[in-house]
């Protein structure tokens, strides 16, 4: 019987070795998989690059795994928030690599990964910093930059419900990178609030199909955590 | 001088954004162009994490932290709207399928450069977001920001001289002191803070300038 279902976090995320590429769905904190980040912290894998749209907030989740001094290279978008502090320090101290990629360039290079593209060209960036060094063409009369696939290693994830193939419904504006995330790494480990039997999940409204997902952990009392006043 | 407040820049932008449109406001002040929106008027405003007929923000107790904007504030959603993935979001901004979007800025050229995403300091933290992504992507980009920076220089300039987001790419920017749409002729004022001649404004603004306010009421 096919059953993705791992018992915890530690479990799920063991493999995961020193130098690893890893995709950290999420934007700010919304659907950002808190507890498989604490998990591979308490893990110890170190030299790691990780793919997330921000670079942590205050001192928990993404940023205590930055604080660990785990992370070598960042790849993101928006860096700077009101709480990077723990970024912020290390990358005026140079003791973190930042590869900044415009947000929609961000989302394209972990989608063309999933979906095997091996570039494409788009004008974002063009005659910009973020576009220096890099090919261009015009096309159509427009100037175009030539961006590669990310790949990585593994994706942390969090989704709302899963069934045991895998099958992954979202909850709201949680969603953001995580079917694109999903389907760009070799490995995808997914924490979600609820495992539901096989056929709980409608399949017209199955947002990421369980071919993209390797392991699901169900995180208990994530549900009261996330949803204090949930807005009907 | 007179100057338009941020609330009056805000409404003069929300009065220029026709019924039925897909509209991004960027984080910050244009964050405020929501506020000024009439009521009856349906427009659709999309925020980059994934979300289409955003809503305004939730009453206090309500917030949803699976719910927020792209500033990383609680929102809500309008009977109608829609989530999606981030890639889908980003197809939304750069295929050409948003008709506005407003954005700060640093500075903005007699040709439309935009530039707002990074001061170039040796200490400065470099953040991008979908700057530009919209830069190239919406249909109309309109620009708010302060005319001058505080040291009194005029932030619409010949040539940017912070990193750029994009090339040639603004429309319209809205300050505290005008209106001024980019043209394939140059800049063309279409609105004047009340009590500041055109040729002062000119003046202010060191670059060559049309005035195009004649018959125009003032905003």
């Amino acid at each position: 019987m096919i059953d993705k279902f791992v018992s915890s976090v530690a479990a799920a995320v063991a493999d995961i070795g020193d130098g690893a590429t890893v995709m950290i769905g999420g934007f700010g904190t919304s659907g950002i998989p808190s507890e498989l980040i604490d998990a591979l912290i308490e893990q110890g894998a170190k030299e790691l690059t990780v793919v997330n749209n921000n670079a942590g907030n205050g001192d928990v989740g993404l940023a205590a795994l930055l604080k660990a001094r785990r992370v070598r290279k960042i790849i993101c978008s928006f860096p700077r928030q009101i709480d990077s502090h723990v970024f912020d320090a290390l990358f005026r101290a140079g003791d973190i690599e930042l590869e900044l990629v415009p947000q929609g360039n961000l989302a394209e290079r972990i989608r063309a990964a999933g979906a095997g593209i091996g570039a494409f060209f788009t004008p974002t960036a063009y005659g910009t910093l973020l576009a220096e060094g890099k090919e261009t063409r015009l096309i159509d009369g427009r100037h175009h930059v030539l961006e590669y696939p990310i790949h990585a290693d593994f994706a942390l994830i969090k989704a709302d419900r899963a069934d045991r193939w895998g099958n992954l419904v979202y909850r709201k504006a949680a969603r953001n990178f995580g079917p694109i995330m999903a389907s760009a790494a070799r490995c995808t480990i997914v924490q979600v609030r609820e495992a539901v039997p096989l056929g709980a999940l409608d399949p017209e409204a199955i947002v990421t199909p369980g071919i993209f997902v390797q392991r699901v952990v169900p995180i208990v009392g994530v549900a009261a955590l996330a949803m204090p006043q949930a807005v009907a | 001088m007179h100057r338009f407040s941020r609330e009056q820049i805000a409404a003069r932008v929300a009065r220029d954004i026709p019924a039925g449109a897909y509209v991004n406001l960027g984080i910050g002040q244009p964050t405020m162009v929501a506020n000024h929106l009439p009521p009856g008027r349906e427009i659709f405003l999309h925020s980059e994490n994934g979300i289409l007929g955003m809503g305004p923000a939730p009453p206090k107790g309500q917030e949803d932290p699976d719910l927020i904007n792209a500033g990383k504030q609680p929102v809500t959603l309008l009977t109608g709207g829609a989530y999606f993935h981030h890639a889908d979001s980003f197809a939304m901004m750069r295929g050409g399928h948003l008709d506005y979007c407003v954005l700060g800025a640093f500075q903005v050229s007699v040709r439309g450069d935009l530039a707002n995403w990074h001061t170039g300091g040796k200490d400065a933290i470099p953040a991008v977001g979908g700057a530009m992504d919209l830069a190239i992507g919406a249909k109309n980009v309109y620009v708010m920001m302060d005319h001058l920076t505080k040291s009194g220089e005029s932030k619409i300039v010949l040539n940017c001289t912070y990193p750029l987001t994009g090339l040639a790419c603004v429309n319209r920017v809205y300050t505290d002191l005008a209106v001024i749409e980019v043209s394939t002729q140059g800049l063309v004022v279409l609105d004047v803070v009340d009590g500041l001649p055109f040729a002062e404004l000119a003046r202010l603004t060191g670059t060559p300038l049309t005035d195009g306010t004649a018959g125009r009421a003032a905003g």
